[in-house]
């Protein structure tokens, strides 16, 4: 099962996230309908980004599914995220004061 | 996570905002970022276990943060107003440190360390280094704080980049600033609000104003010229900028958000606060080094309810400390450990992943469930606000009955002659400890102590009434607003014993 604070990266577009809360549903996480790699993988080439999944990332974000799991996307890229066919939804936070 | 992703976030986000201004120093996130990089190369060819900094912080102390980051190595910004012995005690717990110093401070830094670098010649060595980013286990230590301790010798807290990560993601919303926002920050690089603050305000996106050394014209002056929305302040820079403002009203009109913290503000003291700036925002922040910052908050919005309402409850609420924030929870737990229900004074435990409660040499002091003992009583009310009451260590036992000093200190400070107030226990042949209320009146007044004794007698139990009142120009603070109880016993333990 993927950890929490491991890095990855699309395959088809410049999407990178960091998983805060992990779950096993995690391990079938897309970006652009293409499963998404360990930041350090080799990216083969060749993989096209899925138009039912162009959507694109937002910068800072965090996305979450039905099972608790959590990705925080640590660079915007032009595919949006899923797990299997499933699109994850965007996290909305309840803003707070700064205090620092 | 790392704390270096914040900086690459914020690059990815939008490399050439201004990201802050130091003096004459003006650096976007694009320079930031390359000039830690070169630092973070200068920093692993000097070969050190750990980085320390002694400095009053602007450019360096997001530039070391970051730079020790990528260089894997921990980072210990220290207190620069410590005496040069103190300081080597310090550096001595630390592991093979390379001390970064201010040139004021050179002095005091060789006395203290072997190996060590001026600010400036660190500056020069990362424009020309070559760059180095490497990646710390995010469980590593990033940065090793010393509190002050006014109780005890200083311990060494350890945060690690999850800790620091995990408060920074969870409390805020990464670029969520507004393009024109500027914070101030006053406060020590060698105090938590210094780190977070630096990290903090870079994710949200806000350009960061430093002032190295804290003086109220000054920080005046600073905020308009550079339209400043937000700023942090400890107690004491609080009461110094309100004294200022009485006597020189300026207007402040950029300013929207000040948030205060540190320790405790008293409550006249927070009134006039709010009567002399009534379109600025106030936020309560309460935090301990060893939570990475902030733990709860009394927003803007909550100190304007408290203040209109004419519910008691609500009212109290100026006194509070607000809510937990997103990612933190609270107990409140008796003396057996039992969790007690709202409205039942205790000690607070807090875990989430911003909580470190380890200790370099002792360890970490989290229970079983990952639960850290504050060692700060506190009490939730029926709608989940916070207050705190005190630190468990200073409650007095006087004739086997407990009080709390902050109990008295509260009712004291409301009356119009005392200006500020600590009351502490003193070692007594009959009571086991008695009460001493050290006050420093008001301007211009010369309060009775008779009068005092009276005006805490009518509000609280006779057993709380000071057995003795002095006075004093001043309290002995740290620079944060601590009050130093220890320095406080030791001078009236000193008197009775007849000096």
């Amino acid at each position: 099962m993927i950890k929490t604070g491991t890095r990855l990266r699309s395959q088809v577009c410049d999407t990178q996230v960091i998983v805060v809360r992990a779950s096993e549903r995690l391990d079938d996480l897309r970006a652009g309908g293409v499963p998404m790699l360990p930041l350090d993988a080799e990216i083969a080439g060749g993989a096209t980004l899925n138009p039912e999944f162009s959507g694109g990332t937002l910068m800072g974000k965090r996305y979450v599914d039905e099972s608790g799991a959590e990705v925080l996307v640590t660079k915007a890229g032009a595919g949006a995220l899923s797990v299997g066919e499933e699109p994850l939804t965007l996290k909305e936070a309840k803003p707070l004061p700064a205090s620092d | 996570m790392t704390i270096s992703l914040l900086l690459e976030m914020a690059v990815s986000g939008n490399p050439d905002r201004l990201a802050l201004v130091s003096d004459d120093v003006r650096l976007t996130v694009g320079e930031l970022n390359a000039l830690a990089d070169g630092c973070a190369g200068a920093l692993v060819g000097s070969g050190p276990r750990t980085v320390a900094y002694v400095g009053t912080g602007g450019v360096m102390l997001p530039l070391l943060i970051f730079a020790s980051a990528r260089a894997a190595l921990p980072f210990s910004p220290l207190n620069y107003r410590l005496s040069g012995e103190a300081l080597r005690e310090l550096i001595d717990r630390l592991d093979e440190p390379l001390v970064v110093c201010d040139s004021e401070y050179r002095d005091v830094a060789e006395d203290a360390a072997t190996k060590i670098i001026e600010s400036q010649d660190l500056l020069s060595a990362a424009r020309t280094s070559n760059p180095v980013s490497l990646f710390p286990d995010p469980d590593d230590v990033a940065v090793l704080l010393f509190t002050s301790g006014t109780t005890s010798r200083p311990k060494a807290v350890e945060l690690s980049h999850n800790n620091l990560t995990g408060y920074v993601t969870g409390t805020v919303e990464f670029d969520s600033a507004a393009p024109d926002d500027a914070v101030l920050i006053c406060v020590p690089p060698y105090h938590i609000a210094g780190v977070s603050a630096a990290l903090s305000n870079l994710y949200a996106g806000r350009k960061m104003v430093y002032q190295r050394n804290f003086e109220p014209k000054d920080w005046i002056r600073l905020v308009n010229a550079e339209s400043v929305t937000n700023a942090t302040v400890v107690p004491t820079m609080l009461n110094r900028i309100v004294t200022e403002l009485e006597r020189n009203p300026v207007p402040v009109p950029t300013l929207r958000s000040l948030a205060y913290g540190g320790s405790k503000v008293a409550p006249p003291l927070l009134r006039k606060a709010l009567e002399l700036l009534p379109d600025v925002g106030f936020v309560n922040a309460y935090g301990l080094t060893e939570t990475s910052s902030t733990i709860a908050v009394l927003t803007a919005q909550d100190h304007r309810a408290a203040q209109t309402a004419t519910d008691e409850m609500v009212r109290k609420r100026l006194a509070s400390v607000g809510q937990p924030v997103p990612g933190i929870e609270v107990e409140i737990r008796g003396d057996d450990g039992e969790v007690l229900d709202r409205g039942q004074v205790g000690e607070l435990f807090v875990r989430g992943p911003q909580v470190s409660g380890r200790y370099a040499e002792i360890g970490s002091v989290l229970d079983e469930n990952g639960w850290f003992p504050t060692r700060d009583s506190a009490m939730l009310d029926q709608d989940g606000y916070l207050f705190i009451t005190g630190r468990a260590d200073d409650t007095i036992i006087r004739g086997g009955e407990n009080v709390a000093p902050a109990e008295v200190e509260d009712v004291l400070v409301e009356h119009p002659a005392v200006r500020e107030v600590a009351v502490v226990g003193i070692e007594d042949p009959e009571w086991g400890q008695i009460i001493a209320a050290v006050v420093v009146p008001e301007y211009g007044t010369t309060p009775d102590p008779e009068e005092l004794r009276d005006h805490v007698r009518k509000a609280l139990r006779g057993s709380r009434t000071p057995d003795r009142v002095v006075f004093r120009q001043q309290l002995p603070v740290t620079p944060t607003g601590k009050v130093l109880r220890r320095e406080l016993v030791n001078d009236l333990t000193g008197e009775r014993a007849g000096r």
